[in-house]
């Protein structure tokens, strides 16, 4: 610990005292440049995360939108307000965009934010290849979404069976633009994932063992090793899928001696862990609200962490689930039915885990909490009609029917959605400074919940009386009009509940910040700084004695200091212990993952069009990467002086 | 508690993992002794269906966008697609099959009562997935034995002066190049064979009732009736098309 005051060392202000002028300095060092040249240069893990969750935010409204004009279209029968290419459309944008540009990189960008607060440190780790990643991510969803406004969006679905999508059938550069698109979010997530891995394992606050670690770092954690397993499949997929659509290769091709069932094992062995990508996460949102509104740290949990970890594996057990109706063996299939069930032991102990807390506890119903307790109800139903999926007899029936549809919007909403706004609420006032207005969020919240019922729950019963899925329209006489028409109430009360959650944002930006630094009365290390944070965070970096730091005595004396207030030094611990380790000099600013990000852009788009871009489309990336990497003198001098002064 | 609970949800979940062994188990326990053998290609959007390849006694014929079973018979369907994946999906019959290109799979099931079936494909194939629905007719041994053997014989000769007229008509056009009629000079294979056309319950994949209305609407505009089909509009003035009309419907 080191006494208040100001510490000098050759030409370096050290930290860990509370003097204004220390904190003047880390606040200089840790900002983002002024300007707009100086917003493209931005690598502040808080500016990175906010406009990734931002853009992710308005991917999901339009992608939101795009789900209101399907259920116009499904309204009632024969109807023929779309065409069906048109339709096509829409249901592709609409599952695509939520998908790979909504509920994977809506839960990285959170984690981006809250997980350097969470673990007490200035940064996360590679914080300019975190502004690459961003920039990656921007521009595949620009892509997606320009190529849907000029009319060549994908109308493949959104995992875009071959041969379906193979160069025959799907003439046009549809298809092309979304499986580049994939190209772009996975290279950003798996970066992300990379980022977040290393923050996790190597810039823990001292003290903060792995068993100390609060329960969302390590959904987080576990989520980004998921992460680097699952996306590369899908990159190889939609790589080959490039290839045989530009070039010519014969991978799906089974005149050729390829395989169309390679794709969809591919596609599967991604998309099945993509669900435990959107799930995990949110497990870790649930967790932080329960203990705060009960008023207790959560129950069991070494059994929390271990469900997490087993939950992550057997989610790569499960993928042939999605393909019982193919011809592929009867005793294979019956594993994975089994495999299928297992994941649900996993997920019961943490719900019951989650119900001894709220048992034990002394619940204060706010706004978040409302929203996690939305999710007990939602996802256990989801999670019961995922065990009937499971079987194979009973899938053959339902399979690719709107029973289908409704359980996977009972698994995604109740597990992803319903928590993420739960979190935006709970975690709002760190975020902006402000507080969201909770009567509007109650409206918010009621409007969701029965809308989402009222949309989904009925769909159960349209997949039972055998509609299909991804039908543009219905003949009349099947007894499915009612039962749609009030599917489409549903959807629109979902509309009004977010339009709510817009207002009530709009309305706390009109308020000057106010927020206290812990407004819930929450035990973990984000709540025990100002709202919204500084820019390097931590005035003094905190020491970790328990899982609940903040609802320790005395947190704010157990501080360390000796770090560099000028220059952006950053404290490295060890993966298991947080035992410190290095000092480590972290990059400044830098334009250059902005345009390293716009080359790769141009690469990738160009390789839609011609092969050689990828020859040519490599010189820019190269030489923009090049100069981002290359040695600045003045950054050099530092590190040497700090390097010598320690 | 939260173990008891724990152990009490897994036990739940190995009984349901048994349960479900055995329901497999017993749905695949058919006989395949005496089972008639169909084979149904799936196409963007229409199903090809082809009768007595496998040597049984029915007599050998290919139609489309129909199937007709015996009751009490096993039926064993060979599925192929020939273009995309389609899945064959009758389902108060069975559950779904695949109809994958290039790993052609079979679906065994039986009718235990007569009547008609709507069967649709599953999977999502493309324009006109919505539009891909095929009537399964479950009808007495009898019955289909006669059905059978009117679907294996040629076209009926157009006898009157308009059914001539719609004959020479059709095979002037660019039907004849897509479509065939056994027993005359149409042997296209690229649409459905329209040998018995007439005898058939639903127009375009299952999507409206064969009547006379329909299929002038369907021969004259065909995107009005399914928008994105693969079958082009025709140009017939109101004369040439009634006698079209005129000449598929008595290919009964």
């Amino acid at each position: 610990m080191m006494p208040d005051g100001v510490h000098r060392h050759g030409d370096h202000l050290l930290d860990g005292g509370l003097d204004q002028a220390v904190v003047n300095a880390l606040a200089r060092t840790w900002s983002d440049p002024p300007s707009w040249t100086g917003a493209l240069s931005a690598i502040n893990h808080k500016t990175v995360s906010r406009r990734f969750m931002v853009t992710t935010f308005v991917f999901f409204l339009l992608a939101g939108l795009f789900a209101l004009a399907i259920r116009l279209q499904l309204a009632r029968p024969d109807n023929h307000l779309f065409d069906p290419d048109l339709y096509n459309q829409l249901f592709t944008m609409h599952g695509t965009a939520m998908m790979f540009l909504f509920a994977v990189p809506v839960m990285q960008a959170v984690a981006l934010y809250l997980v350097p607060l969470m673990i007490g440190t200035r940064s996360v780790a590679f914080p300019r290849m975190n502004a690459y990643a961003y920039w990656v991510f921007l521009f595949g969803g620009l892509l997606l979404f320009g190529a849907f406004a000029v009319g060549s969006g994908p109308n493949t679905g959104w995992f875009s069976y071959v041969p379906l999508s193979g160069p025959d059938y799907s003439p046009g550069k549809g298809v092309d633009i979304w499986a580049q698109m994939i190209t772009f979010t996975e290279l950003s997530s798996l970066l992300v994932a990379i980022v977040l891995i290393t923050t996790i394992l190597k810039m823990r606050a001292p003290g903060m063992t792995l068993s100390r670690m609060p329960l969302f770092v390590w959904a987080t954690l576990v989520t980004q090793f998921m992460v680097l397993f699952a996306m590369p499949a899908v990159m190889f997929g939609s790589t080959a899928l490039i290839l045989d659509r530009l070039v010519g290769t014969h991978f799906y091709n089974p005149a050729n001696g390829g395989d169309v069932l390679l794709w969809q094992h591919v596609f599967w062995f991604f998309g099945h862990p993509e669900v435990y990508l959107i799930f995990i996460p949110p497990l870790g949102f649930i967790s932080s609200i329960i203990a705060t509104f009960t008023g207790r740290p959560i129950f069991g949990y070494p059994a929390m962490v271990m469900a997490l970890i087993v939950t992550a594996f057997l989610a790569f057990g499960l993928w042939v689930h999605h393909m019982f109706a193919t011809n592929i063996p009867e005793l294979g299939k019956s594993f994975f039915t089994a495999a299928s069930l297992m994941i649900a032991i996993p997920s019961g102990i943490q719900i019951f885990c989650w119900l001894a807390t709220l048992c034990t506890g002394r619940i204060v119903l706010r706004t978040p909490m409302y929203f996690v307790l939305a999710f007990f109800f939602i996802l256990v139903l989801g999670g019961l009609t995922g065990v009937m999926l499971g079987s194979v007899s009973l899938d053959l029936q339902v399979h690719d029917t709107y029973f289908v549809v409704a359980h996977l919007h009972y698994v995604l909403l109740g597990g992803a959605v319903f928590p993420l706004f739960g979190a935006f609420f709970f975690w709002f006032p760190k975020f902006t400074g402000r507080m969201l207005n909770e009567r509007l969020g109650l409206w918010q919240f009621w409007l969701f919940f029965v809308g989402f019922n009222v949309a989904f729950f009925p769909m159960h019963w349209l997949g039972l009386h055998g509609m299909p899925r991804r039908v543009w329209t219905y003949p009349a006489g099947m007894g499915w009009e009612t039962m749609n028409f009030v599917a489409t109430i549903g959807a629109f009360t979902i509309g009004l509940s977010v339009l709510l959650f817009l207002i009530n944002v709009v309305l706390a930006y009109r308020h000057l910040p106010g927020a206290p630094s812990d407004p819930w009365n929450a035990d973990g290390l984000e709540w025990t700084i100002p709202s919204p944070p500084p820019p390097h965070n931590f005035d003094r970096l905190p020491v970790v004695r328990s899982r609940s730091p903040a609802w320790e005595e005395n947190t704010s004396a157990t501080a360390i200091g000796g770090l560099a207030a000028d220059a952006r030094e950053v404290l490295i611990t060890s993966a298991v212990e947080a035992k410190p380790d290095l000092r480590v000099l972290f990059p400044t600013s830098s334009i250059w993952p902005f345009i390293s990000a716009v080359a790769t852009t141009v690469l990738f788009i160009g390789s839609i069009y011609t092969p050689w871009a990828v020859v040519w489309g490599s010189i820019p990336v190269s030489i923009a990467v090049a100069v981002w990497f290359w040695p600045d003198k003045n950054d050099t001098q530092t590190a040497l002086s700090l390097e010598r002064h320690p | 508690m939260v173990g008891a609970a724990s152990v009490l949800s897994v036990l739940l979940l190995v009984g349901l993992v048994a349960a479900d062994v055995l329901t497999d188990h017993a749905l695949s326990g058919l006989p395949a002794a005496d089972a008639l053998h169909v084979k149904v290609v799936g196409r963007q959007w229409w199903w090809e269906v082809h009768y007595g390849q496998n040597g049984n006694d029915a007599p050998t014929f290919t139609t489309a966008n129909e199937l007709h079973v015996p009751v009490g018979r096993v039926v064993i369907v060979e599925l192929e697609a020939a273009d995309v994946i389609h899945t064959f999906w009758v389902p108060n019959l069975h559950g779904k099959k695949d109809m994958i290109p290039g790993r052609p799979a079979t679906i065994v099931f039986r009718a235990d009562r007569p009547g008609a079936f709507r069967g649709q494909c599953a999977e999502f194939c493309g324009a006109e997935h919505a539009l891909m629905a095929f009537p399964v007719v479950a009808e007495s041994r009898a019955d289909f034995q006669q059905w059978a053997l009117r679907q294996s014989a040629s076209a009926v000769p157009a006898g009157d002066e308009i059914t001539r007229r719609g004959q020479a008509l059709f095979q002037e056009n660019d039907c004849a190049k897509c479509h065939t009629v056994r027993g005359t000079d149409a042997t296209g294979t690229i649409g459905p064979d329209l040998t018995h056309l007439g005898s058939r319950q639903s127009l375009a994949a299952g999507t409206v009732a064969n009547d006379h209305a329909n299929l002038a609407k369907w021969i004259a505009a065909p995107g009005s009736i399914k928008p994105g089909t693969t079958m082009p509009a025709t140009a017939f003035n109101d004369e040439e098309l009634r006698s079209v009309v005129a000449y598929l419907e008595s290919l009964r």
